[in-house]
């Protein structure tokens, strides 16, 4: 076929809401697009263990250390899926971890904050994964089939991650006022870097255009902020948390809250990796990486024996 | 088996039988060094919530699958064919258990 019937094909595939698949003709700017997409997500995932792993020495109960272990556990998974998803567009592991240790790849900013006190594990859980589902719930829709299906896996696993989160911060908020202080505190420092993890706003994105027209995301940055916005208020009413903002208002004629906007200067800092903690996480992946190295050669040498046991069996 | 291009181990494909007497499942894929390895990393990464009984790992490149440009003339041949349908048949009215 010519590569103009080709595209049509693909773009009539869209149009029908059918899923791409990696056998099937795409345009390479949608392969770019996903690759730098997936690539990015996944590596939110790994280097999201980071944050919250700082925390499981020091949980306050077994029960709570048990919890965070496997949530910690459960993020390393979901980069996993979604490295192997990217991989179905042709590029390699090595590449796709390369680009995260030399910089060339980015990763949501988010996890560039400290993670200073418990409460912060309560808040990371309640807010920051609570966006992160926001955007993987409508990524289970996307027009790329293995992208979507690792979506899929990732959102059944995620409730539980924000549920613990509030978990935690029901404790400190009904705790004693030094806990409650700890959790209004946590707030004041995740909520603008929460609501920057959406992107920024529909007007001053890049790759937006190109992600609705291809159908790799079906609602804007714009839009899910809001939801965000809208479904958190009530959780933190109810904790007798107070949100950072003093413009929040909700406005009936468009069903749904004003707020005001993160500082984007800041955000397009961290981006840039000047954020608190940008070279302390590529430091520790990198270093992660390093000491790995030996164990990924004797696991490779070991594996080579045993396949040649394998092959003459 | 395909050979190790990087560090990181050859592609595995991976199928989760929920319970006994149901079919496998292609739930993901992996990275591993060997068979041993393919199997554990298959359990911590898709079975951790009791999603299976039983796992499959298949090298991927032992994987033969169809191109989606063939899809058409590949699976015409059965489009015709639709006495191989029951309600193809008809019985008359009244007989019952068939
Ligand atoms: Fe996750
Ligand atoms: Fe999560």
């Amino acid at each position: 076929m010519e590569t103009i019937d080709l595209e049509q094909h693909f773009d009539a595939k869209l149009a029908k809401n059918e899923m791409i698949e990696p056998k099937d003709w795409m345009p390479d700017n949608y392969r770019k697009h996903l690759i730098r997409q997936i690539s990015q997500h996944a590596h939110s995932e790994i280097v999201g263990m980071l944050p919250e792993g700082n925390w499981i020495t020091r949980a306050p109960s077994l029960r709570a250390k048990i919890v965070l272990l496997a949530k910690v556990q459960d993020e390393g998974g979901h980069g996993l899926y979604l490295y192997t998803a990217a991989e179905t567009l042709q590029i390699s592991r090595e590449e796709l971890l390369d680009q995260l240790h030399t910089g060339k790849a980015k990763y949501s900013s988010i996890f560039n904050y400290q993670t200073l006190t418990w409460a912060d594990i309560g808040a990371v859980g309640w807010l920051v994964d609570g966006a992160a589902i926001m955007n993987q719930v409508m990524l289970q829709r996307t027009s790329y089939g293995p992208y979507a299906r690792a979506m899929v896996r990732i959102c059944k696993e995620e409730s539980f991650h924000q549920r613990q989160g509030y978990e935690i911060m029901c404790h400190l908020a009904f705790g004693t006022p030094a806990q409650k202080e700890m959790a209004q505190d946590a707030m004041n420092r995740w909520w603008y870097p929460t609501l920057m993890m959406f992107g920024p706003k529909d007007a001053n994105s890049s790759n937006s255009a190109n992600a609705i027209k291809w159908k790799i995301k079906r609602e804007s940055n714009d839009e899910l902020r809001q939801r965000f916005v809208n479904q958190t208020v009530a959780q933190a009413e109810y904790l007798g948390i107070k949100i950072p903002d003093e413009n929040l208002k909700w406005n009936e004629t468009k069903k749904g809250y004003d707020f005001s906007d993160p500082d984007w200067a800041e955000f397009n800092n961290i981006i840039h990796g000047h954020g608190p903690c940008n070279k302390e996480r590529i430091g520790a992946r990198v270093k992660a990486h390093e000491n790995g190295k030996w164990v990924r050669e004797a696991a490779a040498a070991f594996g080579k024996k045993q396949n040649a046991i394998d092959v003459a069996a | 088996m395909s050979e190790n291009t990087d560090s990181q181990g050859t592609l595995w494909e991976i199928f989760v039988q929920k319970k006994a007497g149901q079919p496998f499942v292609h739930c993901g894929s992996l990275h591993a060094f060997d068979k041993e390895m393919a199997l554990q990393n298959a359990r911590d990464l898709y079975t951790r919530r009791g999603e299976g009984t039983a796992i499959w790992a298949v090298p991927a490149s032992a994987i033969v699958a169809s191109s989606p440009e063939d899809m058409g003339p590949f699976f015409d041949t059965t489009n015709d064919k639709v006495y191989r349908h029951p309600t193809f048949y008809q019985i008359p009215e009244g007989i019952k258990y068939i």
